[in-house]
């Protein structure tokens, strides 16, 4: 038997006016592992995202943490339950500095202030961000604020990190720096990751398994090297299934 | 830890504290040289500064809009002076019950807005509508003398009796600074605490705050409840400073729209910008009236003002405060709010989000 998995998402569904964003989606994420969730623009990724992090409730279905409901809490009642998320449209504190950014992260561990800064410059410092610690989080660029989102996401120390695109605009070297990053913290901390991303360079380096979804749906699951091969996951990318059965195009 | 004296400018200069010393020895020494105009005026700038700094710990710290704040004043100056008139209870015992109703009313307008999700300018709104109703409801209510006025007896001002806050100017002056010096300390404490960590990053933007695990609706809660009952000390004071009450001058939203104007051009969100700013308004205001007095053109003073606020903001969007403590090797007061940022910036950057295509 495979242990207890730390996310358990069951038939999830969530409509807007008639639309059906997200359509009776199920997938586990286990522990210590890290789960991408791809599919074409529009495919409900980030709807998903936001039913598992409050922000939505579901019309249907069941989420569970570690075997606890977390259906239909607040998102901030989410995050004290073990899970941290990352906006896909960055929403740094503008006016903070990068540094206390990273501090409300971490105060949500410890009331102690110097050990809130002590944590939170650790994390900067594993992110490359050390050096911009006393700017305003306004000035930072968009990689850099990406990464930022990360940092603070993580300060919270959560036990399932939600990642929603924070490769996009990233060039390829920076990429494989994000990759290497977080592929030593789930190592080195347990933590588990679920992610979205474009980025196929990123999601094939990273991701033990990847969900697919389409229109809504989940139309494919499994280990990359599966998923990429698989026709409906083709047609899905690219309108037609290639003769000779190659990969998925990868745009880096 | 630090001392409390300069932890107020924690990672500032070391004249940080020195400044403070300076302005605050000069301030206490200032009854032992001024008149009694100079005196008065004085008084002005310390209700002016008090007030503001209250009122910047909801709007300033937290992000929270409010244009009702005449009421607080309203209720610690009613509660206290009432209570003096009739029992002739002490305005200290008077105080607390002002502060506890405030403070309540306070909880109570916030709960009902972040509970029903009403934010921003509508939020602003609503604490006008609350502050106007209490004042018809004033005009109507007869143990607090209705529209006629409640009149406190007029004070022996040869002795001050603190205890009854009966007593000469120089009385007031005194704990008005205590108080204004003791709520700066104050929001030098919440800043460097979690929940004033917290208030910054819900100004900043509340959708992240939730995603960190922040109860907004508790924290914002809490703002309003401290900054409303902060607001109603200076209503006790006001009561016994000027000896009369009347509801359309006490709750009138001119006096809430005042009271926002030091913070705003002193620097909001800052520590010093409230007090800066009650200095250079109280200033210019007595000065145009003293200038434009003899001209006998009505309403030129209010244009005066007028234009000399305008090119404040445009010149120092975010308050003089920070520009001055730059330029005086204070360093700036923590973080202003990010919605100075030049929108320009903050599209800049979202639109050039590239969208990746699988």
């Amino acid at each position: 038997m495979t242990a207890r998995p730390l996310l358990a998402v069951d038939g999830i569904a969530k409509r807007f006016r008639g639309l059906r964003a997200v359509d009776g989606v199920g997938f586990d994420v286990p522990q210590g592992g890290i789960v991408a969730l791809i599919g074409p623009n529009g495919a409900g990724k980030t709807t998903v995202f936001n039913l598992i992090a409050g922000v939505y409730r579901p019309d249907a279905g069941r989420i569970f943490l570690d075997g606890a409901d977390i259906t239909g809490l607040r998102p901030d009642q989410i995050c004290k339950a073990g899970i941290a998320r990352t906006f896909q449209i960055v929403r740094p504190f503008g006016g903070l500095s990068v540094l206390d950014n990273v501090v409300v992260g971490a105060l949500r561990q410890t009331a102690d202030l110097a050990a809130a800064r002590r944590a939170a410059l650790a994390i900067l410092e594993r992110l490359g961000l050390a050096a911009k610690a006393a700017q305003p989080a306004h000035a930072l660029t968009l990689p850099e604020r990406k990464r930022l989102e990360t940092a603070r996401a993580l300060a919270t120390r959560p036990k399932l990190l939600l990642l929603d695109e924070v490769m996009a605009g990233l060039r390829p070297v920076e990429i494989d720096g994000m990759v290497a990053v977080l592929t030593a913290l789930c190592r080195e901390t347990g933590l588990t990751i679920l992610l979205t991303e474009h980025v196929m360079r990123a999601v094939m380096a990273l991701s033990h398994k990847i969900v697919v979804l389409h229109h809504g749906q989940k139309i494919c699951e499994g280990p990359p090297a599966i998923v990429a091969r698989d026709p409906q996951v083709l047609r899905s990318y690219l309108g037609s299934v290639g003769r000779h059965g190659g990969g998925v195009a990868v745009p880096c | 830890m630090r001392a409390p004296f300069s932890s107020l400018f924690a990672g500032r200069p070391r004249r940080a504290p020195a400044a403070l010393a300076l302005f605050v020895a000069a301030m206490a020494a200032m009854p032992l040289v001024a008149g009694d105009y100079l005196l008065s005026v004085l008084i002005l700038v310390l209700f002016a500064a008090y007030l503001a700094q209250a009122w910047n710990i909801m709007m300033g710290f937290a992000g929270l809009l409010s244009i009702g704040h005449a009421l607080y004043i309203g209720i610690g100056a009613y509660a206290s002076a009432a209570l003096f008139v009739h029992y002739g209870t002490s305005p200290w015992i008077g105080m607390l019950a002002g502060v506890t109703i405030a403070a309540l009313a306070g909880a109570a307008i916030g709960a009902l807005s972040f509970r029903f999700k009403v934010g921003g300018v509508y939020f602003a709104l609503l604490t006008i509508a609350f502050a106007e109703f209490t004042r018809i409801l004033a005009d109507h209510f007869g143990w607090i003398g209705a529209s006629s006025g409640l009149f406190l007896p007029v004070a022996n001002r040869a002795t001050s009796d603190v205890w009854h806050l009966r007593g000469a100017p120089v009385m007031f002056y005194y704990l008005l600074l205590a108080a204004v010096l003791a709520l700066l300390a104050l929001g030098r404490l919440l800043l460097g605490r979690r929940i004033g960590y917290y208030w910054q990053a819900i100004r900043e933007d509340e959708e992240a705050a939730k995603a960190l695990g922040i109860d907004v609706f508790r924290c914002k809660l809490a703002a309003v409840t401290l900054s409303a009952g902060l607001t109603a000390v200076a209503g006790v004071f006001h009561a016994f400073y000027y000896n009369n009450l009347y509801p359309e001058t006490i709750f009138a939203i001119g006096r809430s729209v005042e009271l926002m104007l030091p913070a705003i051009i002193g620097g909001l969100g800052t520590l010093f910008g409230p007090i800066l700013g009650a200095f250079l308004l109280t200033g210019l205001s007595e000065a145009l009236t003293n200038a434009t007095a003899d001209w006998g053109i009505d309403g030129l003073k209010q244009l005066l003002y007028g234009l000399v606020l305008a090119i404040v903001v445009v010149l120092r969007p975010d308050g003089i405060w920070p520009w001055i403590a730059a330029r005086l090797g204070l360093g700036a007061a923590p973080h202003p709010p990010a919605s100075r940022v030049p929108p320009s910036a903050r599209e800049r950057s979202e639109g050039a989000l590239p969208q990746g295509q699988p």
